[in-house]
């Protein structure tokens, strides 16, 4: 038998410190910071589910085999992935274990005296001598005092310390990074989110079933909902009439901030969401409702109201479906709409100007089997056609009407619709307040110069050195004063 | 004046700048060239080899015409760029030809600015260089009438947050620009004496330390851009950080830049692997600054550009 190399034995303890002094070395520290940019790279090249889903499904149409792999690595979930979250929780491991022992230390650094004087100051830098008149000590004192050194006087010496700013800067710099993490974590536990399509003169009440699509964090539920009510009374968009382009978006509403409450007048803008507490509403997206009221062959009313419309460019040509499930048989209008009218060869119906200069529908009327009641979840813009007939093919005008072989189909008008989206995240400040505080001692820590300055006064003669740490600059330039100052007189 | 009066007075000051670069690059370009003097028949003896050497007593005047004529180009760049936000009424930082030209006067700022304390003539060409490059492509492929903001745009937070952005970028490519030519002495050096041009050139330790505290000086506004923007996309886009593309970039840049600041102070690289890191941070910078806003997808693109 060969003979095997004897490894000193570790017990639990050691090896656990040995792995956390690993873990919290700087190299380690620094690899982590690389892994992370790197890490974070897939996520702005694959689409993301938190951001795009319509995206990844389409890539999962298009590149089928490989979104599979994709998949099982998590890659459209880069910044919810294990292997993402491993990575920084390493990071902020390591951060913790390496900022705690520092702070400790620099709290009891902060209180002593700076070292005693070396023996030999000509071995140092900036090291200059000359004849003392006697009064050298008491003018470096002064100047130390004026400068706010921290001093350790004896014996015919001074030395002298400044910049303990650098280290609790940086500390404070680090701590604050694990206060924005934990404000992220806060808003993910405690946090709600989601969207409403609400058209104008219709109001929106803050319970879960109001929502088009809403996401609870772990700990919270529709219990944490402020019951605060927004009625939409207008919205009024304005366009740039050569490019098209946006340049105004004003939503005026009228909220009620809980039932009983006075209603409030308020006015929200792209830049200028509305609060309730820790909830914000935010105008995010808007569209065109056409108000329609579908008859049927006896002329009572089967539907009536406004239906959102999806814009699908700039100019708000917009798709939708009139959905009629209480007619016998069931309609379907698989409709369009252009709120500026006009003919292209090649598309059809195109929309010139996004405001409402010559609004037209345009829809094919379906009838048959909706569908709605097959469980399968359904587009609320687009109508499953597949067990129904088409009857008819036509467009409207805002106020006329159009008489089919099952009723009556009249196009009231149109209203403008928004989307809000109403958010609340309770640890936002805590992230806040962390971001401020890391600049702060970003500012400290790297403008702060940490040096120390010795004079000795001894058998007549003057002798002064300087050590920058960090070979910071600039100690020169002070070094020069000081004795300036000291020979001075 | 109207709007189009002023956004092609901003095209003549940019056009004017342009030209003073340009002569500021000629300027420079002689200089280097000609501040190395090939030795006299008379000095060659036989079998005896004389090296070129450096005598830029003779390109001083070039060198102080092409400082001049660079101010003189910043001064009509700085024009250039106000007048452009006049005609659009708002902070000339709304699409990618805007950014490119407020982009290329942080750059020569941050050059000359620089230049107050440190000799860095010997950057001017590289400096005018670059400045042409981006302007020229700028008017050429960039270039977007001057039109009001989208919404989303409107709010302070624009001149906060993009100001910031932009000089922090030019200060990055600054320390860039320098890393690449520590690489490029340090490996003139390792196979023999400097050449002649190269010989007025700061010493690799100067410029090693010289990248090293511009990037330690524009770090704090780097992090501060980053913030402005998470707190400006908080009131516009109801999160304060949503791994956007640009986010995401912007966040890895910051994470490089870190590393590199850590690995400076804390671990002590120096040199090489330093000026290798930094160039490596820095081109996460261009990599947002070109990919996001040309091919990338995501919030940071409505601007047409």
């Amino acid at each position: 038998m060969s003979e095997e190399t004897q490894l000193p034995e570790l017990g639990a303890l050691a090896l656990a410190r040995y792995f956390w002094r690993q873990l919290t070395s700087m190299r380690t520290a620094l690899v982590l910071l690389l892994m992370l940019a790197l890490a974070a790279i897939p996520g702005s090249l694959i689409p993301q589910n938190s951001q795009n889903p319509m995206a990844v499904s389409e890539y999962f149409e298009k590149h089928k085999s490989l979104a599979i792999w994709f998949q099982r690595f998590s890659l459209f979930d880069v910044y919810s992935s294990p292997w993402f979250s491993a990575i920084y929780i390493l990071l902020f491991v390591s951060l913790i274990g390496c900022v705690l022992p520092r702070s400790i230390e620099h709290f009891h650094a902060i209180r002593a005296l700076p070292p005693k004087t070396p023996k030999n100051l000509s071995r140092l830098e900036y090291h200059q001598s000359w004849p003392a008149t006697g009064e050298e000590l008491v003018i470096a004192k002064a100047w130390f005092k004026a400068k706010k050194f921290r001093m350790l006087e004896s014996e015919g010496t001074i030395s002298a310390e400044k910049g303990y700013l650098r280290e609790t800067g940086n500390l404070f710099f680090h701590i604050s990074l694990i206060l924005i993490l934990v404000g992220v974590l806060v808003g993910g536990l405690f946090g709600v989110r989601g969207s409403a399509i609400v058209s104008q003169g219709e109001r929106f009440v803050n319970n879960s079933t109001s929502y088009d699509t809403i996401s609870f964090g772990q700990i919270s539920n529709e219990n944490s909902l402020p019951p605060f009510t927004i009625t939409v009374d207008k919205f009024l968009a304005k366009y740039n009439t050569l490019t098209s382009a946006p340049e105004d978006y004003t939503l005026n509403v009228t909220t009620v901030a809980e039932p009983g409450a006075k209603p409030k007048q308020q006015v929200v803008k792209v830049n200028s969401p509305l609060t309730f507490g820790s909830t914000r509403i935010y105008l995010q997206a808007n569209g065109y409702s056409p108000i329609v009221t579908v008859q049927d062959k006896k002329g009572n009313v089967t539907f009536q109201g406004p239906v959102p419309f999806l814009p699908q460019d700039g100019n708000l040509r917009s798709i939708g479906a009139i959905k009629v499930p209480d007619g016998n048989p069931q309609l379907g209008f698989v409709s369009s709409f252009v709120p500026t009218y006009a003919r292209s060869a090649k598309q059809g119906a195109i929309s010139v100007f996004p405001e409402l200069l010559d609004p037209k529908l345009l829809f094919s009327i379906w009838q048959g089997d909706l569908g709605l009641n097959s469980g399968k979840p359904q587009s609320v813009y687009r109508i499953d056609t597949s067990k129904m007939k088409q009857i008819g093919l036509n467009s409207l005008k805002p106020g006329e009407f159009l008489k089919f072989s099952e009723g009556t189909i009249t196009f009231e008008g149109v209203v403008p619709w928004v989307n809000l989206q109403i958010v609340s995240d309770p640890g936002k400040s805590y992230s806040l307040i962390g971001g401020i505080v890391a600049i702060l001692g970003l500012l400290a820590s790297l403008f702060t110069r940490r040096r120390r300055i010795w004079i000795r006064v001894e058998s007549g003669e003057v002798q002064v050195a300087g050590l920058a740490k960090n070979s910071a600059p600039g100690l020169a330039v002070e070094m020069k004063e000081f004795v300036t100052k000291l020979k001075e007189k | 004046m109207s709007a189009q009066d002023w956004a092609y007075a901003s095209n003549y000051a940019i056009y004017s700048a342009m030209v003073l670069f340009t002569l500021a690059f000629f300027g420079h370009a002689y200089e280097t060239a000609w501040a190395v003097r090939s030795p006299l028949a008379s000095e060659a003896t036989a079998g005896n080899l004389v090296a070129k050497t450096l005598d830029n007593s003779r390109t001083q005047k070039a060198m102080r015409i092409a400082t001049a004529m660079m101010i003189l180009g910043f001064t009509f760049l700085l024009a250039g760029v106000i007048l452009r936000g006049i005609s659009a009424g708002r902070v000339p930082w709304g699409n990618m030809y805007e950014f490119s030209i407020t982009g290329a006067l942080a750059f020569t700022g941050a050059y000359l600015f620089a230049l107050r304390k440190y000799d860095l003539r010997w950057l001017g060409v590289l400096v005018s260089f670059s400045v042409l490059l981006t302007l020229g492509t700028a008017i050429t492929l960039l270039y977007r009438p001057s039109a009001p903001l989208v919404p989303a745009l409107k709010s302070t937070w624009l001149v906060i947050h993009v100001s910031a952005a932009i000089i922090s970028g030019g200060v990055f490519l600054l320390a860039n620009v320098i890393a690449a030519a520590y690489l490029y002495l340090d490996n003139m050096e390792s196979k023999g004496p400097r050449k002649a041009w190269a010989q007025r050139l700061p010493s690799l330790d100067v410029l090693d330390q010289l990248s090293y505290r511009l990037v330690a000086f524009v770090f704090p506004l780097w992090t501060f851009a980053v913030i402005a923007g998470a707190i400006w996309a908080e009131s516009a886009w109801g999160r304060y950080w949503g791994w956007d593309p640009k986010e995401t970039w912007a966040f890895i840049t910051w994470v490089a830049y870190a590393a590199y600041l850590h690995a400076r102070v804390t671990v002590g690289w120096r040199g090489r692997r330093a000026a290798w890191l930094c160039l490596l941070a820095g081109s996460t910078f261009l990599f947002n600054y070109v990919y996001v806003n040309v091919w990338g997808t995501g919030k940071h693109t409505y601007s047409g550009l």
